[in-house]
């Protein structure tokens, strides 16, 4: 079982690093052509490095109020959630990391989210739907996964992208409105194409590289809660009964839908699968059960 | 003539590099084995700690079941007289038992199954328990880094020259459980 789990982690890692090569050439092609658009590869690079650079500081240092803030979440009570403080200490225990932050959701809808840029500075939050459903196994499968997330440091991970995906948006606008507006642009119909492609594929390209790095990690995170919690039924049956719930969560946002443990968008045809979050609930429940 | 006194300073060093290296890695996962002890201690500090309530409680209901309680505070002093891991994990495991019989008596008082401090100690005592059996999963794979860096080559060598010494795996020996 450990074989599997670790050879698995680590292709996992080498694809996550090529997808980032991929999204920075991204970025880097962005500002070359910006930098071509206005007649200066320094002005171009300078605009895509301050963007970048901007979006990573605020993601750095409040991205994880942000994430649990939009969601609604508030601290969990001590001895009002009791049992999942200490199933979030347990766990955190098996993965030899600091406690993390809980925090509650008031959504009928089960689902949970980890956040964080570092181990020992992170917070899991779940909704009170979730607390409701699962019995004390399943929701230790649960916060196994999420803790394995921690752990993986998914969570920087996953900030990280997003400040990619958002720079990359933000870029490729630019880029298009330079090459219609500029000097070269009026002159050059190839240009503008060039500009009016990049606007819409770049978004798209970047938006797609998100969700494959997010779906590998799914796998990676379910492997390490069974290995943490030496309970794959726990997990197992905690991801059917997500599959069976029919509610949907009241706030959240499709932004912030690659955190959860649940995608809160459908999975069932292949545009769907294609622009998803998470693998389908049934491929996870058996890759779990094989382990 | 030059390659060879370029071999004669070189290879010194770079075997001590390789020493001071290895050296390093030794004494890092030892502290990690440490740290993953003290995480054990701590829980089983807090459960020796959290007996005297739960036993509290429960004489106030079921006062003619003394019996068992005294079991369940022998149980705890040979734990807290242990000394290596392996006598912690033995006495550890007879307190759990022990600590079932109490549980099995609840049964028998639904009065005092259903006293809330009552079922507030036990939620802290299953979780303690829980917290115990995920801190020896990781103390053990820590130790078992551990020993066998100590054993593997070239590292052994090193482990020999200071005198490292294996460490017990938290576990219950096979005899003295009754």
């Amino acid at each position: 079982m450990a074989t599997f789990t670790w050879t698995e982690i680590r292709s996992n890692n080498l694809r996550t690093s090529l997808l980032f090569i991929a999204f920075f050439a991204i970025v880097a092609g962005l500002a070359t052509g910006l930098g071509y658009a206005l007649g200066s590869l320094i002005l171009g690079w300078g605009i895509g490095i301050t963007f970048f650079s901007v979006y990573g500081l605020i993601a750095y240092y409040n991205g994880s109020n942000m994430a649990l803030s939009l969601n609604g979440a508030e601290a969990a009570d001590q001895s009002q959630y009791r049992v999942l403080h200490n199933v979030v200490e347990e766990i955190a225990i098996a993965a030899s990391i600091p406690k993390p932050d809980v925090y509650i959701m008031k959504d009928e809808a089960p689902n949970a989210f980890a956040t964080g840029m570092q181990p020992d500075n992170s917070a899991v939050a779940i909704t009170t739907g979730l607390l409701r459903d699962l019995d004390r196994n399943e929701l230790s499968g649960v916060i196994a996964h999420e803790i394995a997330h921690i752990k993986h440091q998914d969570t920087k991970t996953m900030l990280i992208a997003g400040v990619l995906v958002g720079s990359i948006a933000i870029l490729s606008d630019l880029l298009f409105r330079v090459s219609i507006f500029s000097e070269r642009g009026r002159n050059n119909w190839l240009f503008i194409l060039l500009g009016i492609a990049s606007m819409i594929l770049a978004p798209v390209v970047a938006e797609l590289i998100r969700l494959a790095v997010s779906r590998k990690r799914e796998f990676a995170a379910d492997a390490k809660a069974v290995e943490l919690t030496r309970n794959p039924k726990g997990l197992a049956g905690a991801l059917q009964k997500l599959k069976d719930a029919t509610e949907q969560m009241e706030q959240s946002t499709r932004s912030l839908n690659h955190l959860y443990i649940r995608s809160e968008l459908g999975d069932s045809s292949i545009m769907d699968r294609l622009f998803s979050t998470h693998p389908p609930l049934d491929d996870r429940i058996s890759k779990i059960q094989s382990l | 003539m030059n390659i060879v006194f370029w071999a004669l300073l070189l290879t010194p060093f770079l075997i001590t590099c390789i020493g001071v290296y290895l050296y390093n890695s030794i004494v890092a996962l030892e502290n990690r084995v440490d740290n993953a002890w003290s995480q054990i201690s701590v829980q089983l500090k807090r459960r020796s700690d959290l007996i005297p309530n739960i036993l509290e409680i429960a004489k106030q209901y079921a006062e003619h079941e003394q019996a068992v309680f005294q079991q369940v505070s022998a149980a705890r002093t040979k734990l807290e007289n242990a000394s290596s891991p392996v006598e912690s994990a033995t006495a550890s495991k007879e307190l759990t038992a022990k600590l079932g019989g109490v549980f099995a008596v609840a049964e028998d008082y639904p009065d005092l199954k259903s006293d809330r401090n009552f079922r507030q100690v036990q939620e802290e005592l299953s979780s303690t328990e829980n917290k115990i059996a995920y801190a020896r999963q990781h103390y053990n794979d820590v130790v078992t880094a551990y020993n066998t860096r100590l054993e593997i080559f070239p590292s052994n060598i090193i482990a020999n020259l200071f005198t490292f010494n294996q460490r017990e795996l938290f576990q219950e020996s096979d005899q003295d459980i009754d």
